[in-house]
């Protein structure tokens, strides 16, 4: 899958630029994509790391097991091969707390972790429905408080930035049950 | 009410180390150690990162996504979504910073209580990058096989966007 989509994005993107002209440009956006994305790697590891290490300590001092315990029936519902794992837990648990709070800095790398984690327990390339569900979860993002979109509407003007707060808030939600509904019913009728 | 956002980040840093202070555990070698296996994981997700982010790029510099986007939005009309948000809508699931950059621009263009930019705002705060995070996550675990994901994250930007429609129009 993951196959298709990159390559797709290439092959399309070549014969495209073909088309219109756009070789040369097509040319320098190798490059400066690439570029661009380690600028991108390179401002990720002060937050990455800073965040993880703080983590780290909420680790240390308990904190994450209280939440985990707290979010655990929740969880389980939602994760069934889960249950026995208090590792993998903890790691969806502040996954999801962090994201929820609009820390998405915060949350990838517990995000990442608990994907290793429920890699290790596997051993196939083939995505189990935990790990499907979990990056669903992600991928819809319900965040309490959308800070970035804020942000961009108090710096141009918006009388109250945060007025648009129960909108965010309903769209997220019904955004995120329909997928894990979709993801619910298509684990009974996709077959691969 | 209006900063509330701003006082996430504080707080939670305010109450990790003060609850690490209070019972007293470690401070900063777990923040030493937290950081290095952060640091690993961006080496880790940066092969990932480096194709990802070059591939569509080199999309959107090609013009595909232009192409995409006007393919898309006679049929936007007819289901009376506004077809300035068309880009936007196509745009969201591929690239996080792409969407930011287009939604400040259409803040910019248009008056940022008008309907358009309202619906742009919320498809944004309500979705995420549906394309980088999900290869992202697999692509860190090196798992080639996702089998429904994409259709079902692909149903709930869908159903973000005509949500966000719905909402902004009852509510505002």
């Amino acid at each position: 899958m993951l196959d298709y989509i990159w390559s797709g994005l290439m092959l399309i993107s070549v014969i495209t630029a073909v088309i219109t002209g756009r070789a040369e440009l097509l040319t320098q956006a190798v490059f400066e994509g690439s570029t661009a994305a380690v600028t991108l790697l390179i401002s990720l590891c002060g937050g990455m790391a800073l965040w993880s290490g703080i983590m780290e300590i909420a680790r240390v001092c308990g904190i994450t097991k209280a939440i985990s315990k707290v979010l655990r029936p929740v969880i389980i519902r939602i994760f069934p091969d889960v249950a026995d794992d208090s590792g993998i837990c903890e790691a969806i648990c502040m996954n999801i707390s962090a994201n929820m709070l609009g820390l998405g800095n915060a949350a990838t790398p517990f995000g990442l972790k608990a994907m290793k984690l429920m890699a290790n327990k596997q051993n196939s390339e083939i995505a189990s429905s935990s790990m499907i569900r979990f990056v669903i979860i992600n991928t819809a993002s319900v965040q309490l408080i959308p800070t970035t979109v804020a942000q961009l509407r108090m710096e141009h003007g918006a009388n109250n930035p945060m007025d648009i707060l129960p909108a965010v808030w309903i769209t997220s939600v019904a955004s995120l049950v329909c997928a894990l509904l979709a993801a619910v019913i298509f684990e009974r009728v996709w077959r691969r | 009410m209006n900063n509330i956002g701003a006082y996430a980040v504080p707080c939670v840093i305010f109450i990790i180390v003060f609850c690490a202070l209070v019972r007293k555990k470690p401070i900063f070698s777990p923040l030493c150690k937290g950081a290095e296996d952060g640091l690993v994981t961006v080496y880790k997700i940066a092969p990932t990162l480096i194709g990802l982010i070059t591939a569509i790029e080199m999309f959107k510099v090609s013009g595909a996504m232009d192409i995409l986007t006007s393919f898309f939005a006679p049929a936007a009309e007819l289901i009376g979504l506004k077809k300035e948000l068309v880009p936007l809508m196509l745009l969201r699931p591929v690239s996080g910073g792409g969407s930011t950059a287009l939604l400040e621009r259409m803040l910019n263009m248009y008056d940022s209580e008008s309907d358009i930019c309202r619906i742009a705002c919320v498809m944004c705060a309500a979705s995420e990058t549906t394309f980088y995070t999900t290869t992202l996550y697999f692509g860190s675990v090196k798992i080639k096989k996702l089998r429904y994901t994409l259709a079902a994250a692909l149903i709930g930007d869908v159903v973000a966007v005509a949500i966000s429609n719905i909402t902004v129009y009852f509510l505002f």
